[in-house]
């Protein structure tokens, strides 16, 4: 039996598929059109970037620790794979050493350009990062605003294609505009890593419909990193077809960072698995999900007030 | 020299000190540092040959928690 539709299902259907079939070489279930295919069934393909496979889709920023101890715990419960680092003037007052904790823990390290406001600091903080962790791979980060830690576009694409150009491995920190997000895939970074909202604010991912856009159209793999909250957002960004999250704050400044960390790592995985399982589309109206077949006779109380209309009015 | 500084401080040291030598006396180890001569990268293979001078500003750099 063939239920009521109530006509958008259509383009409800068409937006969810699209969603579903991710870009980024992962196919997605065809919803209500029951393609089911076997990718549905088989394992995960590692999160790629560059190449080189993950064992983890939650990438963690150190910063806001507040304790080595309570980081190193945080990186564990996370199971994260690789973590940023800023690139910061040496204080020989500070015994432990953040490298050394990443190697131990088996975690690569990810150089970042925090702090940078013009694409030749940019350029100058990768190149010192290089040198210091003897790799080529970068989160590249060009502030253009103080208060909301914005990214300045201009700055970080003529930065992007620098870097590219001196044969670094760029994962660009971008907003969420898809045009952007174009440039610097066309310009050669490894990855693009939206946000979901402004640095540190926990607003979660302000707009999805942008970060849809950005899944569709990417052949490189999509980051949603900066402005995660909690284990929702983390979880949503997954739906949306991210590959991955980063995920500083949220987990480093939340009460409990080990407990929070942990959270993340399911959240992280929960969200992996729904968009690989392919949702169901959004309808206006209900959709019945018990059978109509085999309901009893409604009519034989006596006292139903629907009755009426079926009394005879032969008399 | 107290127009040369290295990290935003004033320096005093002798003139002619390798960056070899400067880096040893910040860091107890070489490993994750990385060190910028007036805005350019010095590699690691130049810290035994590249000597400070006046009015150089010298960064020396590792890895802090952030992003």
């Amino acid at each position: 039996m063939d239920y009521p539709t109530d006509g958008t299902e259509g383009s409800t259907e068409l937006a969810d598929a699209r969603l579903a079939n991710g870009a980024n070489g992962v196919a997605g279930v065809a919803t209500g059109a029951g393609a089911l295919g076997t990718t549905a069934a088989a394992a995960d393909t590692p999160l790629t970037i560059a190449g080189q496979p993950f064992c983890s889709r939650l990438l963690m920023g150190t910063g806001g620790m507040v304790s080595p101890e309570s980081l190193r715990e945080a990186l564990q419960e996370s199971g994260t794979a690789m973590a940023t680092v800023a690139v910061r003037r040496v204080d020989p007052s500070t015994r432990h050493s953040l490298v050394e904790l990443l190697g131990e823990l088996n975690v690569r390290v990810l150089p970042n350009t925090a702090g940078c406001f013009t694409a030749s600091e940019a350029v100058l903080t990768a190149k010192l990062a290089r040198e210091a962790f003897e790799t080529d791979w970068i989160k590249l980060e060009v502030i253009g605003d103080d208060l909301t830690l914005l990214p300045d576009a201009v700055e970080l694409v003529a930065a992007a294609e620098e870097l590219v150009d001196e044969g670094f491995t760029v994962l660009p920190y971008c907003s969420d505009d898809p045009v952007v997000a174009r440039r610097l895939e066309q310009a050669g970074c490894a990855a693009v890593m939206p946000l979901g909202s402004p640095i540190g604010s926990g607003l979660g991912i302000r707009n999805t419909h942008n970060i849809a856009l950005i899944v569709e159209q990417a052949k490189v793999p999509v980051v949603l990193d900066a402005g995660i909250g909690t284990a929702s957002d983390a979880c949503l960004a997954m739906e949306l077809g991210c590959e991955a999250v980063l995920i500083a704050s949220a987990i480093t400044r939340a009460h409990r960072p080990g407990l929070m960390a942990g959270s993340m790592r399911q959240a992280v995985q929960a969200g992996r698995a729904a968009y690989r399982a392919g949702r169901i589309t959004r309808r206006f109206y209900a959709d019945a999900s018990s059978p109509f077949e085999g309901m009893i006779d409604r009519s034989a109380n006596g006292t139903d007030v629907a009755d009426d209309t079926q009394a005879d009015h032969s008399g | 020299m107290s127009d040369t500084l290295v990290n935003g401080t004033p320096w005093e040291g002798p003139e002619g000190t390798t960056v070899a030598e400067l880096v040893a006396q910040w860091c107890p180890s070489p490993r994750g540092i990385a060190v910028a001569r007036n805005g350019e990268v010095v590699p690691k293979s130049r810290w035994q040959g590249t000597r400070i001078v006046a009015g150089d500003q010298i960064e020396i750099v590792t890895a802090a928690a952030g992003g």
